[in-house]
């Protein structure tokens, strides 16, 4: 079964362990501003969103390529750049609507490659903001929580009664 | 590489920027943030200076391992001569700051001289501007962080900031950054606004290059599951420090209205778990699998609404016990209110604490409260105070905007035994009678009345004694009420604080409070992994009590001996009445207190009178720097 990078933001404390274990390990020096992942953060508000390639089953970043350099790996689910292919037009940055694909300092594009299948991303978030899970483990766990709050509700109901 | 990088010195006065690198042979010694801090304040501050005139300098020093993605790396160490005790002035600083400003080329910096005008230094990958800040002066310190952002046009600016308490030059003004971080301690802010410097804005987008990469890696994994793998981590990733008060309210460890008694009753609505109604969250500072502040909302009341971060266990003495305020709520407002104006949460709590307790005795005049009831309990006038205070509005704020010492001058002789201070800095709302160890710790530091110098927090777990030989290199006694051994356990905790200052890291994942938390040892491989320079355990031992001997040295030159490293007279006098059967009842015995101030002098190779020998200062090579400046 297919893994799933999954986030949740409201596990997420702002830590940036996440762009900072990404950049080590891809660019060999620790700089979050050329990691493929990044923690948008509302400070005054307490609000941690992390944004990262979501892997589309479509990507739109695949459509737009000229040069059919995006390709999906079956393995991992990891949409990858081929980087014999690419001409780095960057037509893959501009239209991701989620920021996925970045420009390195090299000034190719770099991307989430799900580190062929152990995020070290993943493997950092204590909080376990960060999942690399079974599709249908995420919707477990997304019940779950739903049916907790459900519950205690009707806890909450039934002392009243 | 990491040990090779740059120092800027910026002259307010002239408006001049130098940028000059960090040898390799001073890192070897001092290793960066508060150790470099502080041998830099030892060497470019003149002997009896006024702290808050152009004279006296800023140091802002990152650690040797900011910015590896472990043990909460982003801490940041500020220092000056302080304007509260005139002694060293040192603090440190959590959240995002450090981390930005070496992606922003720099690991130090040097801020001397004074501003004509309202200024803020402006760092950009390599540049450094001195920018004019009249627009921001006033302003507090979550608008300052929000105005250089919206000035810049980049949200990803990190600042320290000063607040309307700094600007007043009120003596314990902190520095701010983020919701909630502050370098709380001995008044750095106040320094900022004696030289009209408003904040320190940075932004970088540069590399910092790590010596192994792949390796560091790795072990910055290991280095996050030790720490999260111990029970004390998981309490403070949900209650943050805020548990220490479920420990110390239960065996009486604490100290309520003032220093009364050491259990505040009635204290439920203190406890950590109330926090659950106000919080939608954790928080972690660069490189924290901890995350120990709460994020906090407060719906109702007149403050509502308001969003948060914190508090910490010392704003929870600072606004509850010690003032005998028993409701979260209370002390949410209060926490919110010091950021806001950038105060130290524990200094004005203590102060606030010592006039309701003169109050009560009769020793504060009428006209003296400025109409303020100052009753235990009374929220309104606690956060009235505060206001007041970082304001310097009324005679009473203004008189305790100074700080202890003056404070104590002005309002009569009779109100220093209830000051419960040490080098004219309050101490936390721990009560140290039953501890002798942690009773020495915050009578030694060089800073004031301090828990973070040297506290031996594990003291209080009863550990078996083996392990304690094992971790602190001699026998002594696992009973925390002894005073067997403890002058040892205190000096090694010194000296593996004043590293751990120095590399960059959060004093609370090392063995602060739990026993198999990173120490020397870990730090020694994480150093070579980030520069590649291999300083073994004994070495770092050496360069913390290198920078301990320095502060030391730095604080003998300003006049402070033995007759200083004393505590209030009340520990000597008053035993504990509440508590377990083993606290309750419980002073510092004097002699004993005064061998144990003997025994950790001679550790650390000073003579009776706490000043270094001739044989120290050769040992740790420190004995050409001793006769500068003097």
């Amino acid at each position: 079964m297919q893994k799933f990078l999954f986030i949740n933001p409201e596990k997420c404390s702002g830590c940036r362990i996440c762009e900072t274990v990404c950049s080590l390990h891809h660019e060999k020096v620790c700089n979050p501003t050329y990691a493929r992942i990044q923690v948008i953060k509302w400070e005054s508000s307490g609000l941690y969103i992390p944004m990262v390639c979501q892997q589309c089953e479509d990507p739109i970043c695949e459509t737009v390529c000229p040069m059919g350099a995006v390709f999906k790996d079956e393995n991992t689910g990891a949409i990858l750049i081929d980087y014999d292919l690419c001409v780095g037009c960057k037509l893959c940055v501009t239209h991701c609507p989620f920021g996925g694909v970045v420009i390195g300092k090299d000034g190719k594009i770099k991307k989430c490659d799900l580190c062929d299948g152990d995020p070290l991303c993943v493997k950092n978030c204590e909080p376990k903001a960060l999942q690399y899970i079974e599709g249908t483990t995420i919707n477990f766990h997304k019940r779950k929580a739903a049916a907790q709050r459900f519950s205690e509700l009707m806890q909450k109901l039934l002392a009243a009664t | 590489m990491v040990w090779n990088r740059k120092i800027a010195h910026i002259n307010l006065t002239s408006g001049k920027v130098q940028t000059k690198k960090i040898s390799k042979s001073l890192r070897k010694q001092f290793l960066g943030g508060r150790g470099l801090n502080m041998y830099y304040l030892y060497q470019y501050i003149k002997p009896g200076i006024d702290p808050l005139g152009p004279e006296n300098a800023l140091f802002i020093g990152t650690g040797i391992l900011t910015g590896i993605p472990a043990l909460g790396a982003g801490r940041c160490d500020i220092a000056a001569k302080s304007p509260l005790t005139g002694a060293v002035g040192d603090s440190n600083i959590g959240g995002f700051f450090a981390p930005e400003l070496r992606f922003a080329g720099f690991d130090h910096l040097m801020v001397t001289g004074k501003a004509e005008k309202p200024s803020y230094i402006w760092i950009h990958d390599g540049e450094v501007t001195i920018q004019d800040a009249t627009h921001l002066w006033g302003k507090d310190t979550f608008e300052t962080q929000d105005q250089i952002r919206s000035d810049h046009n980049d949200e990803q600016i990190k600042s320290l900031v000063i607040g309307k308490a700094g600007e007043n030059l009120v003596r314990y003004a902190n520095v701010r950054t983020g919701m909630k971080n502050a370098a709380g301690r001995t008044g750095m802010g106040c320094v900022m606004g004696s030289k009209n410097l408003k904040a320190i804005a940075t932004r970088g987008t540069l590399d910092v290059e790590f010596a192994y990469p792949d390796k560091l890696l790795d072990y910055c994994s290991e280095m996050n599951n030790q720490i999260t793998g111990s029970r004390w981590a998981s309490a403070q990733s949900k209650w943050g420090t805020l548990i220490i008060y479920s420990n110390t309210n239960t065996t009486g460890l604490i100290r309520t209205r003032n220093f009364q008694l050491n259990l505040l009753e009635d204290g439920e609505n203190l406890e950590p778990e109330v926090m659950d109604e106000y919080t939608i969250g954790m928080s972690g500072c660069y490189g924290c699998s901890v995350h120990c502040r709460h994020r906090y909302v407060l719906k109702d009341g007149p403050y509502a609404p308001l969003f948060g971060e914190g508090p910490e266990y010392t704003s929870l003495g600072a606004f509850g016990t010690m003032v005998g305020c028993k409701k979260m709520e209370t002390v949410l407002v209060g926490n919110h209110l010091v950021n806001k104006y950038g105060i130290d949460t524990l200094e004005v709590g203590g102060i606030i604490a010592w006039v309701m307790e003169l109050n009560e005795k009769g020793l504060l005049s009428e006209k003296l409260t400025d109409g303020l009831n100052l009753e235990w309990g009374n929220e309104e006038a606690v956060f009235e105070l505060i206001k007041r205070i970082s304001k310097r509005e009324g005679d009473l704020g203004n008189i305790l905007a100074d700080g202890f010492l003056p404070a104590i001058a002005k309002i009569g002789k009779e109100s220093e035994y209830y000051a419960m201070q040490i080098k004219g800095m309050s101490n936390l709302h721990s009560d140290e009678r039953p501890t002798p160890s942690l009773a020495l710790g915050i009578a030694t530091s060089t800073r004031g009345a301090e828990h973070l110098r040297s506290r031996p927090a594990i003291d209080l777990y009863g550990l078996p004694e083996e392990l304690l030989e094992e971790i602190y290199g001699a026998p002594m006694s696992s009973d925390y009420t002894s005073y067997e051994g403890k002058s040892r356990m205190v000096w090694w905790q010194e000296l593996l604080y004043a590293v751990t200052d120095s590399i960059g890291i959060c004093k609370f994942q090392t063995v602060f409070c739990a026993v198999h938390a990173p120490k020397f040892e870990e730090f020694s491989k994480l150093i070579e992994y980030t520069s590649a320079l291999k300083i073994s355990k004994p070495e770092l031992m050496e360069i913390g009590e290198r920078i301990i001997t320095t502060e030391r040295m730095f604080n003998n030159r300003e006049g402070f001996s033995r007759k200083d490293d004393k505590l209030p007279e009340r520990f000597f006098k008053e035993p504990t009445t509440l508590g377990l059967p083993i606290i309750k009842g419980k002073k510092i015995e004097k002699g004993r207190f005064n061998t144990m101030i003997d025994e950790y002098y001679s550790l650390h190779g000073w003579d009776n009178n706490g000043v270094p020998s001739e044989e120290t200062l050769k040992r740790l090579g420190l004995e050409n720097k001793y006769s500068m400046n003097s």
